[in-house]
Formats: structure tokens, sequence, C-alpha cells
């Protein structure tokens, strides 16, 4: 009986001590957000790398996101001649959900996995004991700039997803399922209320910095060789990508059921 | 003046230091030698804060180091460490001034370019050395460049951790006299970890030997040959049999 309480207990004791870890570690990077030494050329080449440097994978991702969906609307309205609920369907679709998940879920494998994998190496071969030893606060230095960087390119990614997404259902609508152009693209703006942009892109802040503050979480907790950079690098993606999914349910449940 | 007292650390069941006495003088190059896995650069990491002891304490000219403010007891420090540790993102120049334009005072970027291709000049690197990145390097240049950074801001105190390891013997060579040299010319207080007997004899005033987590003997480099210590001469001779088991 002990040893089955046993079992049970020590996974849970770990489990939590881990998201005391990680909050923790979230609550420091944030009071440093706030106070200097800033390093701005930090910030700026983290907003290029985790930013800009997503938006051909983001839009790729809304693209087919964006034609596929119209594809499975279409198929399943016509079952009750509701096929005109296309344009609708595809913009909330897009804005409220699959453009900030699965963005988020895409930046989460491309830039958790680069922060985790870098900071990771920098640690391994001293780089991080060397910021030290150099008066400068690696998690100050590294995962500040990090944080905020995908924290605000994040919504910025979400909002060229949406317009690409919504972009895929017009294309798809108009060369494969027979709609008017005009239509479509007034059916869409019709329906699309502010909340459903607004709600997005708060979701894509909240995702961005849950990809960044995994990565940085993993790379500097890294155990020493390659084989732990890796550990750390798939736990990196793997966490960032549940925290996504679990709090884009919690931020639905507060945005659109009260 | 850097004075252990009782300094422990473990991690888990593996007690790497168990009682470490030490005095290193100011303006002295003390040298740590000892086999691997003993502890020589939790030693130099416990000094530096990176690593924090189990017990005993640490001082700096009677200062407690975990009492003194951080930022200006590590400004006093420079440090080279095994494999460089330079930062891959940065280039040469940048990471030899790394320190220069951050800080309390940080000094212009054109003055701190300037400050930097001079310590690379010092440690016998061409200015256009500068602008390379670390991975455009070799291991030797690298260590050269790690030399630099360490001694950019002209630190008090400068810490070399395994200085020659990887090197070949020319260059290790090449890298013990510029320790010397620029130890000596600075008046710093050196601490160096190694376990490359040649790099012991050019570099120490002062040896200590680090063996089961305690400092074995220590004294003058000159005394080093003569002392009858069973530990000492297995270490220098690199002899199999003795009291340091082989196999660890």
């Amino acid at each position: 009986m002990t040893a089955a309480l046993g079992a049970i207990g020590r996974p849970v004791l770990l489990a939590l001590a881990s998201v005391g870890r990680v909050a923790l570690f979230a609550a420091q990077v944030i009071a440093h957000i706030l106070r200097p030494p800033f390093y701005l050329r930090e910030l700026g080449h983290a907003i290029l790398q985790i930013g800009w440097f997503s938006l051909p994978v983001v839009a790729l991702t809304a693209i087919f996101t964006g034609g596929a969906l119209a594809l499975q609307i279409y198929a399943g309205g016509s079952r009750f001649n509701a096929e005109t609920v296309v344009p609708s369907i595809v913009a909330i679709g897009i804005t409220r959900e699959l453009g900030p998940v699965l963005g988020g879920l895409m930046v989460a494998a491309r830039v958790a996995s680069s922060i985790a994998a870098e900071i990771g190496t920098m640690k391994v071969t001293e780089q991080i004991d060397a910021l030290v030893t150099l008066s400068t606060n690696p998690l100050k230095y590294l995962a500040v700039p990090r944080v905020l960087a995908a924290t605000l390119s994040m919504p910025v990614l979400v909002a060229v997803g949406d317009a690409i997404g919504i972009m895929g259902g017009w294309l798809v609508g108009i060369t494969r399922l027979d709609f008017n152009s005009a239509v479509y693209l007034k059916n869409t703006v019709d329906f699309l209320e502010g909340w459903d942009v607004g709600s997005g892109l708060v979701k894509g802040a909240v995702f961005g910095f849950i990809v960044a503050l995994m990565g940085c979480y993993h790379g500097m907790t890294s155990a020493r060789g390659a084989q732990g950079v890796g550990a750390a690098t798939k736990a990196a993606v793997v966490s960032a990508s549940v925290l996504i999914l679990a709090s884009n349910y919690v931020l639905t449940e507060v945005f659109f059921t009260s | 003046m850097i004075e252990l007292s009782g300094v422990h650390k473990r991690f888990g069941e593996n007690r790497v230091l168990q009682g470490v006495d030490l005095t290193v003088a100011s303006g002295t190059s003390m040298v740590i030698i000892g086999g691997s896995g003993t502890g020589k650069s939790v030693l130099l990491k416990c000094i530096l804060g990176l690593v924090r002891p189990n017990s005993g304490t640490i001082t700096l000219d009677g200062q407690d180091v975990t009492k003194a403010d951080r930022d200006a007891f590590l400004a006093r420090f420079g440090m080279l460490f095994q494999g460089g540790a330079l930062f891959d993102s940065l280039k040469v120049w940048e990471n030899v001034a790394f320190r220069l334009v951050r800080g309390a005072k940080p000094l212009p970027k054109p003055q701190a370019r300037e400050i930097a291709i001079e310590k690379l000049r010092r440690v016998g690197l061409k200015p256009e050395t500068a602008d390379l990145f670390p991975a455009e390097l070799s291991g030797g240049m690298q260590k050269r460049v790690g030399l630099a950074r360490a001694i950019a801001a002209n630190p008090e105190i400068i810490f070399f951790d395994e200085p020659t390891t990887g090197l070949d013997p020319i260059m290790a060579g090449v890298i013990n006299a510029l320790i010397r040299e620029i130890v000596t010319e600075m008046g710093a207080t050196a601490m160096t970890i190694t376990h490359d007997m040649s790099s012991v004899r050019a570099i120490a005033d002062n040896v200590a030997m680090l063996h089961g987590g305690v400092i074995r003997w220590t004294g003058p480099v000159s005394e080093l040959d003569a002392t009858p210590d069973p530990y000492v001469q297995q270490f220098i001779h690199g002899r199999a049999e003795g009291p340091i088991a082989a196999i660890r």
C-alpha cells in the first residue's frame, strides 16, 4: 500500500516541483523586464530571429489551413444547405482559434527548440558562467530579450496569419467552390467582429511568452553534453506545445463563455 | 589576498571538497594541481560564486565573498575558461570588449574596440582578427581571445582554468609564456588550475596540490621537486604506482 502511494506521490511531487521552478523562473523574467539595464540590441536581434524569420512558416501554415477550412465547412455545410456560411466561419475560425494556435505551435517548433539548443549549448560550453564572471546576469541578458521579443512578435505574426488564412479561404472559395469574390469578402467583413481578431492577438501574445519562456527555461536547466542539450530541446518543444493548447482552452473559456 | 578556510562542497553523495584551506597572497601566482575530477574547477567556481560551498569561508582582502557586492566583486576578476567560453554570436572584438561596453561606466563602442584590438595585439593576434567570429578561429587563437577578454578590464585577480588543455606543445608554451608575462606586467594575483607540469613550472610562484577534497601540499614552486610528499611525487612524475589510485 505504501509502495503504491509512493509510486503515485513521487511523480506528483516531481511535477509540482517542476511547476514551481517554471513559475519562479517566469516571475524572475517578468521582474527583470521592468528593471534596467535594458539590452535593446539583443531585443532587436531576438525580434528579427523570432518574429521576422517565422513569417514564412506562419504564412504557409495559415494559407493552407484557410483553404482546407473552407473546403471542410463547405462540405459540412452542404449537408443542411448552409454553404453560404463558409466566409464567416472561415474568418471566425482562423482569427479566434486556428491562426493563434497553429501559429503558436509552428513558432514553438521553430523558436522554442532553437532557443533551448542555443542557451543549452552556451551552458555546457561555460558561456553562461563566463557571462556571470563578466558581471552580466544571464537571465536578463539571454532570457528577457527573447521572452519580450516573442511576446511582442507573436500578435503581429497572428495578425499576418489571420489575413493570409482568410485569403486562403477566399482563394479556395472563388476558385473551387464557385463563390463570387465580392460576396465572399463582404460576408467575411460583415460577420467578423473586432473581438474575434483581438482575442486571437491576445492569445498570440500569451503563446509567444510561453514559447520563449519554455525555450529559455529548458536551455538554462540543460544537463551536460550533447544528450543534455538534445533533451532540453525536446522538452522545450513538448512543454511549449502542451502549454499552448492548455492555455488556449483556458483563454477561450475566459473570453467566450461568460 | 584570497583565503579559503574549511571549504566543503558536495554534489549529492559526491563530496568534492572536504575542507579546503588555502591562502593566495596578493600579486602572486598560485597554481593548483591535481588529477581529473578532484574538484579544481569547483574550487575556482566557489571563489567566484558560480558554485555555493556547503560550508567554510572564502574571503577576499578579509571580506567574505558571499556578502560582497557582486558587481564590484566580479569587476576585480578576469577569467580564462578551459574551452575559451567565447560568445559565438559576437565578433572577437565584442567578446574582448564585453565588460567594457556594459556595467556601471560603459565605454563608447569605438573606444572599447580600440582597447580590444590593443589587448588582442598583446596576446599576439592581428587587428584583422577583431572582426572574425569565434567559430572562424583555431583552438589556440580562441584561447588567446579568451585571455584577451580576461585581461581587457585590467583586473586585479585572474583565474586560468586549464589554459593549455587541447593545445599542441608549442602553442601551450606560447600561452604559458603569455600568462606569465601578463601576470607579472599587470601585477595581478593569479590562480591557475592545471595538470600540465610544463604550465606549472612556467606560471607558478606557489603550487598547491588538491587531492581527496583537501590541499595535500602547498609551497613554492622551487620546492616542488624536492618535497617528499608521495602524492606530489607520483603526480609530478606521472607514475601509475603510488598512493593515488590510477583508476578513479
